[in-house]
């Protein structure tokens, strides 16, 4: 099975790479641009075909390794 | 004092903190990150400054889980000191070991100058021979160095008198420097044996090159 996580700054962290990327889109002339985001995506190949068991097993790697939970959060889609 | 100074792939800054605590006099050993064992007998750890593992991830996220960040650990509970110096600190925060995370600075440039920083509180192992509002001139040279905490966990660094230092003018008055919360510069644990700092005061000991402010820092930890 397939993992894909994304992690993200929380809402309410202020996101710098995000702030500059909407600066450069506004000088661009894309005027319609509210907010802009910056996170990053892991993509991980698991052995099991078990989509509870890899679930479970992602999550605790975001939580001990791919994202620091004090900044950030992080969604799971499972394939 | 006996000195041991952790060393990671990519660690940069574990030389001039040698020189440092060895020019005030205290032995020190290098500890490479594989080891699972600390050196007996030493009275401090340092984590030093550098890029672990090319700060992929997040700066300190994978050099946190390097055997001998188990044994940082255990010392650290059991009341052994830790000092994190910029990567060190990122480390240390990854650990779980301090509050806070440090984020990518606002303006995502590499910061690299000399810059004062203003001492919030002394009353601990590292900063106690300097007091309480007095303006230091130390360099930093970091990319992520922009401290963030929540209110809850900001409200606790204040009445524990965690906040170590803030990036300041001459006067001693807050700057923003990186975007951290409230210009935070250094934080310790709650139980004030665990510290860390963005800024380097190993590359502060001699006026020629500019500061040694650096020196009453470290001195702090002799007692």
């Amino acid at each position: 099975m397939t993992a894909t996580v994304n992690v993200f700054l929380k809402d309410g962290v202020l996101d710098p790479q995000g702030k500059a990327a909407h600066h450069a889109l506004d000088s661009l002339g894309f005027s319609g641009v509210v907010d802009v985001r910056i996170g990053k995506q892991i993509i991980i190949k698991l052995d099991t075909q078990d989509k509870d068991k890899a679930e479970d097993e992602v999550k605790e790697m975001c939580e001990t390794l791919l994202a620091n939970t004090v900044i950030e959060d992080y969604t799971i889609e499972i394939n | 004092m006996k000195v041991a100074v952790l060393r990671f792939p990519g660690t940069n800054c574990e030389f001039d903190t040698q020189y440092a605590f060895e020019k005030l006099g205290h032995s020190t050993e290098l500890v490479w990150h594989e080891n699972e064992k600390l050196p007996t007998d030493i009275d401090l750890v340092v984590v030093p400054g550098g890029f672990s593992y090319g700060d992929y991830l997040r700066s300190g996220s994978i050099a946190r889980f390097s055997p001998v960040m188990k044994a940082v650990t255990t010392y650290a509970n059991n009341g052994g000191k830790v000092l994190g110096i910029c990567n060190g600190f990122q480390i240390l925060t990854e650990a779980g070991l301090l509050p806070g995370a440090l984020k990518r600075n606002n303006d995502l440039h590499f910061i690299s100058k000399h810059q004062n920083l203003c001492v919030i509180n002394n009353d601990n192992a590292f900063l106690n021979k300097c007091s309480k509002g007095e303006v230091l001139n130390i360099p930093i040279a970091h990319a992520d160095g922009n401290y963030y905490i929540d209110d809850e966990g900001f409200k606790k660094l204040e009445e524990n008198e965690q906040i170590l230092l803030r990036y300041s003018d001459s006067e001693g008055n807050p700057v923003v420097v990186n975007g951290s919360v409230t210009s935070i510069a250094g934080v310790c644990n709650e139980n004030k044996n665990v510290f860390g700092l963005m800024p380097h005061p190993e590359r502060a000991l001699e006026a020629i090159l500019g500061s040694e402010d650096g020196v009453r820092m470290l001195k702090g930890f002799d007692a």
